[in-house]
């Protein structure tokens, strides 16, 4: 009984949070682990910046520069990125429809653990021999030549996080299906859950493609079949094509959670009602749709024919269609609002500029023969950067300035935050826009140095001088939450004053089920109407205040992820002829075949909260403003 | 919930499988675990489609000259009635006759147990031949195909048997309902899957 219970010291946190199924405390496991591995990434990514700072530098030598940028990469989209999403979304979702839970407690669980044995495993390829240095596309040609254990540390490691995605994306899909409030109907859910719901889908049909490919690519290098060995009747393109049928989806999966995350931000701070609310629903749905359909646009040059690349350039035009759509309405919800510029605001303004000028970058790309001088220059990073970072990076930004209060009670300073929103803003232009013009003279991507007669000397200074300015602005937000935490200066319900919907209406943080009794949703912005018409409480029940029931924490979590950890490093040494292989192997695979099956044997039927606590703890929320 | 409650056949709910929130989670949450199976095997068979027939040079193996239907066939229609059996055994649930859906229970493992048996005499006897998994990108494609169909099976054979085991003595009620619910779902799932093997690999194969 995690939140009941009455005990405190460290040990007894940390053991409280491997054995949670609480979707709050889970959502705070990925947004540290995420953080975590953001700052890794970070770090790699100025190490880059370092190296191509001048002319010949020979800060990394090549071999380790194709590891830094292959590592850069995977990190940062695989184990930032998109954990800190799910991290926001696990946090809010199931307070957005007014759920107690997310539908699988235990999963929910157990997709962290398995994302985070996963990312550890991949980055202890650094001290075991070398870390893969075949590019985050991880192309076969590539990868099957590279001689080190890295691109086997990339296979496993992705393989076991990824079952940890596809994990969670079931459960938040089951979560809106199944467990909206009475009243909450699929129209009346707020971007933000909407946009997690189709990231979801997303994830439930790209990921087993990823799976499939780096199985074949474990098989291939581990256990000797032939799926991409051309001499032996592979082909190589198989990887290509399986991993953008997953690796475009990819981008959609972390791009639309951000569309819904600014989708709320310029609602509550232009005090208005979402405009084209409908128009933004089907917007996201066609985005994700469309994001089937246009994998081959990665894959140009590869030479599929004219027909081929004619159907994808189209495909790929068309998805500027609902993004415009979406900008546009962003724009119109602005457009008359009583708009106030605190820090999450200030992200999303600036976010419309910076996507939107990586949006055309894109549409230039879809032209297949414009795409033959851009492919494999530094216009496509830069490209790719204005999109994720432009998109992705400041919607987690903004999130995490918007949503801290929800999560952890006490807000961020804004003085510290538009801070670090100026340094990282204009970092990011000053690092990137220039790679455009780099691209567009020819430089390369993923080359690890130039010449000083290159011409390219300026701009790669420029460039990396930018990259400083957005490492100030995370190190000062590093300072913001630690300062911030130490001052633990307690909010209520609403510390932004205008907030719309349900996850504002409770408690911050809220108690561990939640919503005592279960809310009446009787519109778009439930919480907004409620406030308008005065009611005090901020919602009005559907039913009386009565017993609720609540899941068991559980170790099983990290055991089951455990045992895929040590399999890997099985399956990983297996070609080195060890005598110890085989039998790691089989006994990680007992580990977590065995727990799956206590799991399944052993009944676990959860607890119930009873009446008279709830409305202790009720008490005590008024009283101090916390429990 | 409570799971000491006992049932008769009169106040047993029409849908047992989704009498409960959990219930109802499970059987979405599964269904939807079932579209990811699909792109999964949906992957599987375009990279065997991809693959069939190709080897190093001068390789004496095809799909054309290895598959020989008759065992296949009987493998065919053991799984089938097996999803037949597991049918009986999901109206014997809805009815709560514990005994009964037991029984057909055990059939189903009996028959599945059967078609891996088969399968594995099967691979055993390419290997013999020479066509083992790392010969070419033709073997490669053909053994990760089937082999994970074989291993969904055999998980669905652990599946099934831990079920049974577990719940022999205290019979049915609405927490273990949709267990059995959704295995026989996983089950039928197989058996889908091995028809368009059945078609794809070995039908199509021996066609040339």
């Amino acid at each position: 009984m995690s939140s009941n219970a009455q005990k405190s010291g460290f040990g007894a946190t940390i053991w409280d949070y491997m054995t949670s199924v609480d979707h709050k405390k889970i959502a705070i496991l990925y947004l540290m682990s995420g953080g975590l591995f953001f700052l890794i990434g970070g770090i790699e990514a100025m190490m880059i910046r370092i190296q191509l700072m001048k002319a010949g530098n020979d800060f990394l030598s090549a071999g380790t520069y194709n590891e830094v940028l292959t590592m850069h990469g995977t990190t940062m989209i695989f184990l930032a990125a998109m954990p800190l999403l799910l991290g926001f979304m696990n946090a809010i979702m199931p307070l957005q429809i007014g759920a107690r839970d997310v539908a699988f407690p235990f999963l929910n669980s157990l997709g962290f653990w398995l994302f985070f044995f996963g990312g550890v495993f991949l980055n202890l390829s650094w001290f075991l021999g070398g870390a893969p240095d075949a590019g985050w596309t991880n192309y076969a040609s590539l990868a099957l030549a590279s001689e080190s254990h890295g691109i086997d540390f990339y296979s496993l490691g992705l393989t076991i996080s990824g079952f940890g995605t596809l994990i969670s994306g079931i459960n938040f899909l089951v979560t809106i299906i199944n467990m909206r409030a009475p009243g909450m109907t699929y129209m009346r859910m707020p971007l933000f859950t909407w946009t997690t719901f189709v990231a979801s889908a997303l994830i439930l049909l790209a990921f087993p493609p990823l799976t499939i490919a780096i199985f074949f690519m474990v098989f291939d290098r581990l256990f000797g079949s032939h799926f991409f060995d051309v001499a032996a009747g592979g082909n190589t393109i198989i990887w290509e094509h399986l991993f953008w049928i997953f690796g475009h989806p990819e981008v959609y999966i972390l791009i639309l959670p951000a569309f819904g995350i600014f989708s709320e931000i310029f609602a509550i701070f232009s005090r208005k009602r979402l405009f084209g609310y409908t128009a933004l629903v089907f917007a996201t749905i066609l985005i994700g749709f469309y994001g089937f359909m246009v994998w081959a646009h990665h894959m140009f040059t590869v030479g599929l024919g004219p027909t081929a690349n004619a159907i994808f350039a189209l495909a790929t035009m068309i998805i500027a269609v609902p993004t415009g759509v979406k900008i546009f309405n962003w724009l119109l919800t602005i457009w008359g609002g009583s708009v106030s510029f605190a820090t999450p605001m200030l992200y999303a303004v600036g976010f419309i500029p910076s996507f939107v000028a990586g949006g055309v970058t894109g549409v230039m790309q879809a032209m297949a023969p414009l795409d033959y001088q851009l492919h494999d220059s530094y216009f496509i990073v830069a490209h790719f950067h204005y999109v994720i970072v432009g998109g992705v990076v400041l919607a987690i930004f903004a999130a995490t300035h918007l949503y801290w209060p929800k999560m952890f009670g006490t807000m961020l300073s804004e003085k510290l935050g538009k801070v670090t929103f100026w340094l990282f803003f204009i970092g990011f232009h000053l690092t990137f826009f220039i790679q455009h013009f780099l691209g567009l003279m020819g430089m390369p991507r993923r080359v690890y140095t130039f010449g000083a007669d290159q011409g390219w000397d300026l701009f790669n200074a420029i460039s990396s001088a930018g990259a400083i300015f957005m490492a100030l602005g995370v190190i000062i937000l590093l300072v913001n939450v630690i300062m911030t935490t130490v001052k633990n200066e307690r909010v209520g319900n609403d510390p932004w004053g205008d907030g719309r919907t349900l996850e504002w209406a409770i408690p911050s943080p809220p108690p561990f089920y939640n919503f005592a009794q279960t809310p009446l949703v009787r519109g778009l912005d439930t919480y907004w109407i409620e406030k308008m018409e005065g009611n005090k409480e901020g919602m009005i029940y559907a039913e009386p205040l009565g017993d609720i029931h609540m899941p068991n924490n559980s170790f099983i979590p990290v055991v089951m992820s455990f045992g895929l950890f040590v399999a890997s490093f099985g399956a990983l040494y297996h070609p080195d002829d060890l005598p110890w292989t085989v039998p790691v192997i089989v006994l990680g695979l007992l580990i977590t075949f065995g727990s799956m099956l206590l799991r399944s044997l052993k009944d676990d039927l959860g607890f119930h909260v009873h009446k008279e606590d709830l409305i202790k703890d009720r008490e005590g929320v008024k009283t101090d403003g916390h429990q | 919930m409570d799971i000491n409650k006992k049932y008769t056949p009169h106040s047993w709910p029409d849908h047992p499988e989704t009498a409960t929130m959990e219930g109802k989670n499970k059987f979405v949450g599964f269904w939807l675990l079932l579209a990811a199976e699909s792109v999964t095997f949906a992957s599987l068979f375009a990279t065997y489609l991809a693959l069939k027939d190709k080897g190093p040079s001068g390789m004496e193996f095809t799909a054309a000259g290895l598959f020989e239907l008759p065992l296949v066939f009987a493998m065919t229609m053991i799984l089938l009635t097996s999803s037949l059996t597991s049918v009986y055994a999901m109206y014997h649930m809805k009815n709560h006759n514990f005994k009964s859906m037991q029984a057909w229970l055990a059939v189903t493992v009996l028959l599945g147990a059967t078609f891996l048996g088969l399968e594995i005499y099967e691979f055993n006897h390419y290997v013999h031949l020479g066509f083992g998994y790392t010969n070419s990108a033709f073997s490669s494609a053909f053994y990760t195909l089937v082999g994970t169909h074989g291993a969904h099976v055999l998980f669905g054979l652990g599946w099934f048997i831990a079920l049974m085991v577990r719940n022999a003595k205290r019979g049915l009620n609405t927490y273990n309902a949709p267990k059995f619910f959704l295995v026989s779902l996983y089950w039928h799932f197989i058996d889908v899957v091995w028809v368009f093997i059945f078609t794809v690999v070995y039908l199509m194969g021996v066609i040339g």
